[in-house]
């Protein structure tokens, strides 16, 4: 039996559709679900008071601090590898076996699970570069952690630019490094700034590999060889240990604020960016 | 007598096909050179190898010598950067940087280290002039040169490699995907143009060639199979192979 084509129109409208409408819901109900029961906790003395007897009282002041730090330091390091090492591998090298194995390579590092980084970055920074449990030893393992991720998306935006404008620049008398810097990573941007995005994601989120290197002092650290905790960290100490649900809420409800926050303007940068040029 | 390009026994391989069969001719200075032959013949490579460009496309090879005012260029220390500064290109589809009709104009200018204003702003007004395109976007420099028509475009492309204030002129097929109108503002320019550049025109359009070239080579299976003055190329030409071509017989 043949169905006529417009049913399976139909039928294909109605099941690619289910699925986007299903993902949808399930983003929103996670959201909601925090928010509804975070919102309520959240007020300036939540955010801006250190906590008290383990985070039972108090505010978060000192997590959102940790939070801010370790991405910084973790994207500072990494965005600036990852991005050389993309170039590098896309505009200075012929594709060959050698880059093949590269690719191959940042690819299973993108697939590690993070606590086998936190395992690495303990042993190695903390122990044997005896940096403890500090910003340092934290920022640095997280770096590790998105350069894989800095790397592909660098190089899937890099080689997105069309090749004909590589052919005019080198034709009007550029150097290599000049097509790069005036004609690729500006057309590539868009795409390099959604891998950073991605890294500040994961970072940020970044539970298991922060507390093996970070630690989870509560105290304000006063310079990058202190210990701290961040907000990821804290919601799974206040709930793990049972301390306070309330406040675990509400730590989950800001750090989705900050999220959104921080990708809501990168779009807003990026459509600026994009807008000056076209 | 020397030409500005003297190109002597240019064999050309990529990744071990032959494109290019012993070529060798002169360029003079101050004409229009059509290059013609059907899809495949080795007129592109033949033009790309006159500024280096094919290099860029791994497992390209050359043979033979390519003289530019009886300097090799591809003795190995040759500075290739100068070379494209000298030799410009403009390409089969009018590709115009993401940016705005002014940086487009002047980054070649500014590349070779340009920063004077002043400098910039004679340079691109001069090359717009040349272009025939001045008037129509004198009032709008800042606009992104994307949002130009494809004509403007390929006259946009012609006028930033002016702006290098180049020898050598190279056009591939500069007009295939342009209207007629655009066409002869282009050929308008070139005519113009060759008092004071060598311009080599690959084209597809053989009428085009007619028009506006002073010497024609055919080109057939990446052989040089006849050049000589236009006229005698279209009204008598030596070879059969040339007569059928022209004539519309094949290819």
């Amino acid at each position: 039996m043949r169905v006529p084509p417009r049913h399976t129109q139909r039928l294909a409208i109605a099941v690619l559709g289910g699925a986007t409408l299903l993902t949808l819901a399930v983003l929103v109900f996670i959201i909601f679900f925090v928010l509804e029961k975070g919102l309520r906790i959240i007020n300036f003395d939540f955010l801006l008071l250190n906590s008290e007897d383990m985070g039972k009282a108090g505010g978060i002041f000192t997590t959102i601090v940790g939070s801010v730090i370790l991405p910084l330091l973790a994207i500072g390091v990494a965005a600036p590898l990852g991005i050389g090492t993309a170039v590098y591998l896309t505009e200075y090298t012929v594709e060959s076996k050698l880059t093949k194995i590269i690719r191959f390579g940042t690819d299973c590092l993108a697939g590690i699970p993070s606590i086998i980084f936190g395992l690495f970055g303990f042993i190695f920074f903390v122990t044997m570069l005896e940096m403890g449990w500090s910003i340092l030893s934290g920022g640095l393992t997280l770096a590790f952690m998105v350069l894989p991720t800095i790397i592909r998306t660098t190089e899937e935006a890099i080689k997105a630019v069309p090749k004909s404008y590589r052919q005019v620049s080198f034709s009007l008398g550029a150097t290599r490094w000049q097509t790069v810097k005036k004609v690729v990573l500006p057309n590539a941007l868009p795409g390099i700034v959604t891998g950073i995005m991605l890294g500040i994601g994961r970072s940020i989120g970044e539970t298991a590999a922060v507390i093996f290197t970070a630690g989870s002092s509560l105290r304000l650290p006063g310079s990058l060889f202190d210990s701290t905790r961040t907000m990821s960290v804290h919601f799974y100490i206040l709930a793990r240990e049972g301390i306070s649900t309330d406040n675990a809420y509400g730590t989950a409800a800001t750090l989705i604020i900050a999220v959104l926050l921080v990708n809501l303007s990168a779009y807003w940068m990026m459509n600026r960016f994009i807008a000056k040029r076209s | 007598m020397n030409g500005k390009f003297d190109i002597q026994d240019l064999t050309a391989y990529w990744h071990g096909t032959m494109l290019l069969k012993q070529v060798s001719m002169r360029i003079p200075a101050s004409e229009i050179l059509g290059v013609i032959g059907p899809a495949g013949s080795g007129k592109t490579t033949f033009l790309r190898a006159l500024n280096r460009m094919n290099e860029l496309e791994p497992g390209y090879k050359a043979e033979g010598r390519i003289l530019l005012d009886t300097e090799d260029i591809h003795a190995p220390d040759y500075d290739v950067v100068n070379l494209r500064k000298r030799v410009g290109m403009v390409f089969a589809l009018p590709v115009a940087l993401p940016m705005s009709i002014y940086d487009n104009i002047s980054y070649g200018p500014r590349l070779a280290g340009i920063r004077n204003r002043t400098r910039l702003d004679e340079l691109v007004e001069k090359s717009l002039n040349a272009a025939f395109m001045w008037n129509e976007v004198k009032d709008r420099l800042s606009l992104s040169g994307l949002r130009l028509s494809g004509g403007q475009q390929q006259r946009l492309c012609l006028a930033r490699v002016l702006a290098m204030e180049p020898e050598v002129i190279l056009l591939d097929e500069p007009c295939s995907g342009l209207d007629p109108i655009s066409t002869g503002k282009i050929e308008e320019a070139l005519t113009d143009l060759k008092r004071q550049y060598t311009i080599v025109l690959v084209t597809n359009n053989t009428k085009q060639a007619a028009r506006i070239a002073d010497k024609t080579a055919f080109f057939l299976m990446g052989e040089l199979v006849e050049i000589g003055p236009t006229e005698r190329i279209f009204t008598a030409p030596t070879q059969k192979q040339t007569d059928d071509y022209i004539t519309g017989r094949f290819g």
